[in-house]
């Protein structure tokens, strides 16, 4: 059986990379991509924490978590759809009318 | 320790990658030595018969394929929760029939509103 | 679980407004374009139903699905805060949908829906459940702040805020999955008994720093706030009134009940941290505040200011015995500034203009001649956010000082007063502006715009000179919860 350690480890490193790739990255589709790979790798650690206690709690959540995200998708691609077709340009830099 | 013991548990998987990937490698190569070779302008398209393609591969597509993309993942999400109660459904008895019921009802209230709303017309 | 801990009983108010806001999204679909105003009457009434419902039964202290939700006090009077402050923007919507061009039915089922995600968050007393909250809340919010579709402005700040409030709420979700992982719970109830028995361990520490992080950026506190400014300027003005008002206050209903319930016993742990957002977000928010010259960013950077000193007021929570009375002076001081809040952006919509024009602190000139009333109430509003007296303001701050002097953080409620008086100077100057420069701007003031100023500016004032019936509530209502 492979210890939970491990995959903590590649739930921190999956975090990590999606909170880089949000940091570091322009395209408004590319940041939402990320902060998927986040809320993913917070699915994998419940995942891992719930097999090592043996109860269903945390696979529970990432039902929600999941549905959550899906939700979130739906927002989020009219949103930057609506961005698109008005400024044909999903780039954040882009994203400029306000100062701050 | 648990090292070792967790590179013997996938020792097999190691062995399988390492022959799949021998196999794949293998063959491109022993095409490439010992197959014909007729190089000629056809071969380069990306068809070989039919027409020729014009323009660019990457072209803007209507924004009513995102809606239905969208669409499809907001109702496709919903599974996620009738699986694990199809699974208990016996020993949930009437209160998770009734549970559900609510849950498709309120389903039923985002699918009325998609249809009325013409979301789900094509043209 | 069964039906017998459901207690559906208790959340019939919940579930009411529930069913009420899925209904009045297919309603609306067999309502005409043109009179769509109808569908905001009946999201009022569906409001207004569910808060003399909420308000009749303050005292009650139950538990719903299973310990997941409380029915308290705490979260009945935080309930009429949010229905109250989706009350008053509903009201101010009427006019300025229709004004602004951008009326659509959907708006407000997607505002009772906000506000039915704010009413879970402060019941909530599972971590699931909070997390459920919060999106419950702030998805609809995304799409009420890019509203004015055909403007550029509202555009962007949805996409701004969409993409900021998922980054922190990917955090807080990491932050649960680690609490969990810490303590093999996510209820409140039973992460306390964890925490009790086993202590902080940086597992546990690292859970609860990343949640904090989502809840901080919900409640716009100082470093998590950029989002702020931007987002209040490019919203529509009923959505700014409305969110600022009730997504601060859910998101600090769930702070208070996450750090006082399950994380009581860490109360030296997480001080420190809650003493930081108090100073950066007081000194930070209002040094910002003074070089604005439009009003909705000044009010912005206000808001940040005003979370901080929610901070100051949670601080106390950690010492045993003062954790009721912080709570009172949280939800007093929410409630003030709920009140306020709310009636200074009515003022900021009559005078604004569906061209953009308008939002800049010189066209308040001459406020005081065109249109007395207005200025008069909007006067009493910059007092009460400033915190003088005879306002309800100035009543908040007091209790929020006073529930940190007890705790013993005389330094704390020093740099409180001193923000105070750095804030005086840039409340003060719009005062100045309206009754002493001359200008000629135009307002537009419907009937429900007038009701709404009326209502916030009497209750800010009566509030303000007799605190006390409203005092003894909180009190009461809150006593022995945390």
């Amino acid at each position: 059986m492979i210890p939970t350690t491990y995959y903590l480890a590649l739930s921190a490193i999956l975090f990590s990379i999606g909170v880089i790739g949000v940091l570091v990255r322009r395209n408004a589709i590319v940041i939402f991509m990320s902060i998927e790979l986040m809320l993913n790798s917070a699915n994998l650690a419940f995942v891992a924490f719930a097999r090592e206690f043996g109860t269903l709690d945390g696979q529970l959540m990432v039902f929600f978590v999941m549905t959550v995200a899906a939700a979130e998708v739906a927002v989020g691609l009219a949103l930057i759809v609506a961005i698109f077709r008005s400024k044909a340009s999903i780039d954040v830099d882009a994203v400029n009318l306000l100062k701050g | 320790m648990l090292l070792q013991e967790l590179l013997r548990d996938y020792l097999p998987i190691a062995i399988l990658l390492f022959v799949a990937t021998g196999m794949a490698f293998a063959m491109v190569a022993l095409g490439h030595l010992f197959g014909p070779r007729r190089d000629g302008k056809a071969k380069l398209m990306p068809y070989e018969s039919g027409m020729t393609p014009i323009g660019s591969a990457v072209r803007r597509m209507p924004v009513r394929y995102y809606l239905i993309a969208v669409l499809f993942v907001l109702f496709d999400i919903e599974v996620i929760f009738l699986l694990p109660w199809a699974v208990v459904l016996r020993k949930l008895g009437l209160f998770g029939l009734i549970e559900m019921l609510v849950f498709v009802t309120i389903l039923l209230v985002g699918y009325i509103y998609v249809w009325k709303k013409g979301a789900l017309e094509w043209e | 679980m069964t039906i017998s801990n459901l207690n559906l009983v208790g959340t019939l108010p919940l579930l009411f407004l529930s069913a009420w806001a899925c209904g009045l999204l297919l309603v609306d679909l067999w309502i005409p374009g043109d009179r769509k105003h109808m569908t905001g009457w009946m999201a009022l009434s569906g409001f207004a139903i569910t808060f003399f419902w909420v308000s009749s039964n303050l005292g009650q202290r139950e538990e719903a699905f299973g310990g997941m939700l409380a029915i308290d006090g705490f979260s009945n009077l935080l309930h009429l805060v949010f229905l109250g402050s989706g009350i008053l923007a509903t009201l101010l919507a009427l006019n300025y949908l229709k004004q602004h061009d951008i009326e659509r039915g959907e708006f407000y089922p997607l505002m009772l829906f906000s506000v039915v995600g704010m009413m879970i968050m402060s019941m909530a007393k599972d971590l699931i459940v909070v997390f459920l909250a919060l999106e419950m809340l702030s998805i609809p919010l995304y799409v009420l702040v890019g509203f004015a579709r055909t403007r550029a402005d509202s555009e962007e700040s949805a996409l701004k805020y969409f993409l900021l409030g998922a980054f922190s709420s990917a955090f807080q979700v990491y932050g649960i999955a680690l609490i969990y992982g810490a303590t093999q719970a996510t209820g409140f109830a039973a992460i306390g008994d964890a925490v009790a028995i086993s202590g902080a361990s940086p597992l546990l520490l690292a859970g609860i720093g990343l949640m904090l992080v989502g809840l901080a950026f919900k409640v716009s506190a100082v470093p998590l706030h950029m989002w702020t400014p931007d987002v209040y300027q490019g919203a529509p003005s009923v959505v700014t009134g409305f969110m600022s008002v009730g997504a601060k206050a859910a998101g600090f209903a769930a702070i208070v009940r996450i750090f006082f319930s399950a994380f009581h016993s860490l109360a030296a742990d997480w001080a420190p941290v809650i003493v930081l957002f108090a100073v950066l977000s007081t000194v930070i928010g209002n040094v910002a505040a003074i070089s604005q010259t439009s009003i909705k960013r000044m009010l912005a950077f206000s808001s940040i200011a005003h979370a901080g000193y929610v901070f100051v007021a949670i601080v106390p929570g950690g010492y045993g015995a003062l954790s009721d009375f912080a709570a009172s002076a949280v939800i007093f001081y929410l409630a003030a500034y709920g009140l306020t809040n709310i009636g200074a952006w009515s003022v900021v919509i009559a005078v604004d203009h569906a061209d953009g024009m308008g939002s800049d602190i010189s066209n308040y000139a001459g406020l005081a001649r065109r249109s007395p009333g207005l200025a008069a109430a909007m006067t009493l509003f910059m007092l009460s956010l400033t915190g003088l007296p005879p306002t309800m303001g100035f009543v908040a701050k007091f209790y929020v000082f006073r529930a940190a002097l007890a705790a013993g953080y005389t330094w704390l409620v020093v740099v409180g007063v001193v923000t105070v008086l750095i804030s005086a100077y840039y409340y003060l100057r719009v005062i100045v502006v309206m009754w002493m420069n001359s200008g000629d701007g135009q307002v537009v003031t419907p009937r429900a715009l007038n009701f709404t100023v009326g209502v916030t500016a009497a209750a800010t004032l009566v509030l303000g000179l007799l605190p006390g019936p409203l005092m003894a509530i909180v009190e009461s209502s809150v006593r022995g919860l945390f």
